[in-house]
């Protein structure tokens, strides 16, 4: 269990960047005082929005589901406080582009009383996929940032074999402190949420990466862990280099391997999770909680007393803010996440989800407004960075010409958008704003074929429908007309005469069944013909 | 309240491209200083000239292709480009020379393919090379260094660097040490006694070892602070060393040694200073290497058996032309792929 003994692997690249964390490690955690009206948008998670399960004006208490995942790749959402369902609206939500996204507004009654029924679940210790089940039912995702469902990454597929878990601690982004906080006060919770963790994926192993600049968070977690041995889980101190804490980086330096490019760690035998994740799996097995709040950390020359708030999703960043003492004259910029992946926002009025791990409120001298632009002179100094191995500035180069063949070919799709390249840029390029615009206009290109051959495919589907139907039409003609023939043949004129008749009758009958048949087929089986019907059945 | 947004990340590291460039001027500064000590008052008048030349023609340019002056002169590449040329030049040349050397440094080689970035190749050395070819009587004969062939150049001298020729000024000159190799073991002479003619010091070029050693230090000084990176010196130095050796090995007195391949004539200023110039040369690692090895070998071909005395300025042209395929063929490989 020693910390310098087993080897670490390097990644290439990565940047050595001033932590800045004391400034927000110096204080306990505290609550915020609960807010008056909670947003809660459905889509906090990657995968479908939930789907909302209570209506307007429903009293609801803390813990209860207010939309429930819609599909396998989503998460459920519930009350983080009791209080009556105000609205479901749009409101604006902490994303780049600033727009809005449909929220519950729930409006607080202050009694914050919990939903019955939580605790009296079964002791007895549940098997991997009720394990699975519960993470899911409580609407737990991945709290590293990109909040993806933690039971699918839960649920490999039988074809894999795991060999271990890797909780990830790195934490490598400047500035945010929330998982150092969590580990130093949570440490045997989150050892317990490894345990189950390890049980729903079937593996024993378990390795914990925590950087060299959070000694204390070390301490913490070997602590708990003399105190409670699991000889399958080790705790590791990693360098601290950005980004350390993205997944394939942490494992890259855990483990020696690789994820495949394009792939997933569990393709290596391999599942991340983060160590706020763990915490979470621990609260819902245990005291059958949901995920309504997390560690949050409120820093910057821009706010009065930096510090971490354990938080309420959905609570106003601006209230996050008046509780860590407000704004300083400083205040410059406003960013959701770390100095180097976040994004800036223009205003406070957003409320924090469930990916939100830091609100950093700069002043204009920790993070300066970047200087002109100027040409690449291919200095190369993107390429020592990059945590990827790719050419940032070969890159830039054919972004910029749009040129998405090559920019393929540079294997842009590889780019983790970490940052580095334009960290260290002399010309001031935002390399990494061209890498999202080709990524962008790839998938939109690749849209518009999927388009236009789904069109292809359908026009050649009605010119074979057309075709089919007028060789019917033709083999009914020829029938009729040959037992026209036939009749009139006949010895016995009388008698062919009333054959004659019948058959027509028969025919007649036959037919209008037939084109009766052709015309009430059922709506979903037509194929769409005008430009609006292909407009309603292309996107649902 | 609203603040002010930016795209990712928000964080940027301190150096700029006028920084970057500022500090290879003042890595020039010691082994100009050498240059002007050993040679005289010459190096400064080329300086002096080269930079209000290339300076001149920059903003012309610019002005001619609408783009804003201040950040582009401000970025101090113009100056470096003029400070390779002047120490690259012969001391005392008269300001024609260097304002052809200057305008097709600057305007041809740099501002017609697209300014700074763009160039395919090194504007100091197409410069340089340009006059070579035109000029080569003027380029050959290079002021003899102090205390030898009579006293240094003085004020008169400079007055002829306005006036318009170097033939007007009849000061001392000297063929460069590896003019005179290459003429004197043409002719059949041994080495040992080529190298004990007085132009030669203690291991190069009287003045120019001295000058050159003060140069890798300033080029050191670049690795240093990350500036430059080490592969094109390294492999420009180790391909010269080893071919150089070689050829010494078999034949002492027929080749020189790898010592006085890279301490004589440019192969100090040029690993460190010219073949680094980011723009043209290659960019990957192992592309790097390769470009530099290159060099090395076609300066060594072009020494030995080469028409020109010294084939730095060749060598880096000569490589920057396949400076991209090099690049294509070097990607470094890519983070969970396979080898390339």
């Amino acid at each position: 269990m020693s910390r310098s003994d087993p080897p670490l692997w390097r990644f290439h690249g990565g940047l050595k960047l001033s932590g800045h964390k004391s400034e927000s490690t110096g204080l306990p955690v505290t609550e915020p005082p609960l807010p008056q009206r909670l947003i809660l948008p459905l889509q906090q998670h990657i995968g479908r929005p939930a789907e909302p399960c209570v209506s307007v004006g429903t009293r609801v208490l803390k813990g209860q589901l207010l939309a429930a995942a819609d599909g396998y790749i989503s998460a459920s959402l519930h009350a983080p406080t009791s209080g009556l369902v105000e609205s479901i609206e749009m409101r604006p939500i902490p994303h780049p582009s600033g727009l809005s996204a449909p929220s519950v507004v729930l409006r607080s009654d202050g009694e914050d009383q919990w939903i019955d029924g939580l605790t009296d679940q079964d002791s007895a210790p549940l098997d991997a996929i009720a394990l699975r089940h519960r993470v899911r039912a409580a609407g737990i995702v991945g709290l590293g940032g990109a909040a993806f469902p933690a039971a699918v990454k839960l649920n490999p597929g039988p074809q894999r074999i795991l060999e271990q878990l890797i909780l990830n601690g790195a934490e490598c982004e400047p500035y945010i402190s929330c998982d150092d906080m969590l580990m130093r006060e949570r440490a045997a919770d989150i050892l317990s949420g490894a345990g189950l963790l390890c049980r729903a994926l079937g593996v024993a192993r378990c390795l914990i990466g925590i950087e060299d600049n959070k000694p204390e968070a070390l301490a913490a977690l070997e602590a708990a862990l003399a105190a409670s041995p699991n000889p399958g889980v080790e705790v590791r101190r990693v360098p601290t280099i950005y980004p350390t804490g993205g997944e394939k980086q942490l494992i890259r330096v855990l483990t020696g391997k690789e994820v495949p490019a394009h792939g997933i760690p569990a393709e290596i035998g391999i599942v991340c999770h983060n160590v706020g994740t763990a915490l979470a799996v621990h609260e819902a097995m245990t005291l059958g909680r949901p995920l309504i709040s997390r560690y949050i950390t409120v820093t910057g020359q821009g706010v009065a007393t930096p510090r971490n708030l354990e938080v309420r999703f959905g609570t106003p960043v601006s209230e996050l803010v008046a509780a860590c003492g407000g704004y300083t004259e400083r205040a410059d910029r406003l960013i959701i996440g770390g100095p180097m992946m976040g994004f800036a926002l223009a205003t406070d009025e957003v409320p924090v989800v469930k990916g939100s791990n830091c609100i950093l409120v700069a002043s204009n001298q920790e993070l300066p407004q970047p200087g002109p632009v100027m040409p690449c002179i291919r200095c190369g100094a993107c390429t020592e960075v990059c945590p990827a191995g790719l050419l940032p500035q070969q890159l830039y180069w054919y972004a910029r010409a749009r040129d998405f063949d090559k920019v393929q070919d540079y294997s842009v799709f590889d780019c983790i958008e970490c940052g580095c390249c334009a960290t260290v840029c002399p010309s001031r390029i935002p390399l990494v704003q061209y890498y999202r615009y080709a990524k962008t206009a790839i998938w939109a290109q690749e849209r518009e074929k999927e388009k236009a051959d789904l069109a292809r495919q359908r026009h050649q589907f009605r010119l074979e429908r057309q075709d089919r139907e007028k060789n019917e039409r033709a083999a009914r003609m020829s029938k009729k007309r040959a037992a026209l023939e036939v009749s009139d043949t006949g010895s016995d004129s009388k008698k062919a005469a009333i054959e004659a008749a019948l058959a027509r009758a028969r025919a007649k009958k036959a037919g209008v069944r037939s084109d009766a048949s052709s015309t009430a087929a059922p709506e979903s089986a037509r194929i769409p013909e005008t430009a609006d019907d292909r407009a309603r059945t292309e996107k649902p | 309240m609203r603040f002010k947004t930016a795209s990712t990340p928000h964080l940027s590291s301190p150096d700029t491209v006028s920084i970057l460039m500022r500090r290879v001027l003042w890595a020039l500064i010691p082994g100009t200083a050498v240059l002007t000590a050993f040679f005289g008052i010459g190096v400064l008048s080329n300086l002096v000239l080269a930079i209000t030349l290339c300076l001149t023609f920059e903003s012309a340019s610019l002005a001619l292709r609408h783009r804003p002056l201040r950040p582009f002169l401000s970025d101090y590449s113009v100056v470096v480009t003029a400070w390779l040329l002047a120490v690259a030049l012969p001391p005392l040349s008269p300001w024609w020379l260097i304002a052809v050397a200057a305008g097709f440094a600057v305007v041809v080689a740099k501002h017609l393919y697209g300014g700074l970035g763009y160039n395919p190749f090194n504007p100091a050395m197409v410069g340089y090379v340009v006059v070579l070819i035109a000029y080569p009587a003027e380029l050959t004969s290079w002021v003899a260094p102090l205390g030898l062939n009579g006293p240094p150049p003085t004020m008169e001298a400079l007055a002829s660097v306005l006036g318009g020729g170097a033939a007007e000024w009849d000061g001392a000159t000297a063929a460069t040490v590896l003019d005179l190799v290459r003429t004197e073991t043409g002719r059949g002479r041994m080495l040992s006694e080529i190298t004990m003619l007085p132009v030669f010091g203690w291991f190069g070029g009287r003045g120019w070892e001295w000058a050159n050693l003060a140069f890798l230090a300033g080029g050191l000084w670049l690795l240093q602070r990350g500036v430059i990176q080490w592969q094109i010196p390294a492999g420009m130095l180790a391909s010269l060393c080893l071919l150089s050796g070689v050829f010494w090995m078999v034949d002492p007195e027929g080749f020189a040694t790898p010592l006085f391949h890279v301490i004589g004539g440019a192969t100090l200023l040029g690993a460190f200073f010219i073949a680094t110039d980011p723009v043209s040369a290659a960019t990957t690692p192992r592309g790097r290497i390769l470009y530099g090895m290159g060099i090395g070998i076609l300066t060594y071909v072009i020494r030995a058996w080469g028409g020109y005395p010294d084939g730095v300025a060749f060598a880096v042209l000569l490589m920057n032309a396949v400076a991209p395929t090099l690049d294509y063929y070097t990607q470094p490989r890519v983070f969970g792929h396979g080898e390339r």
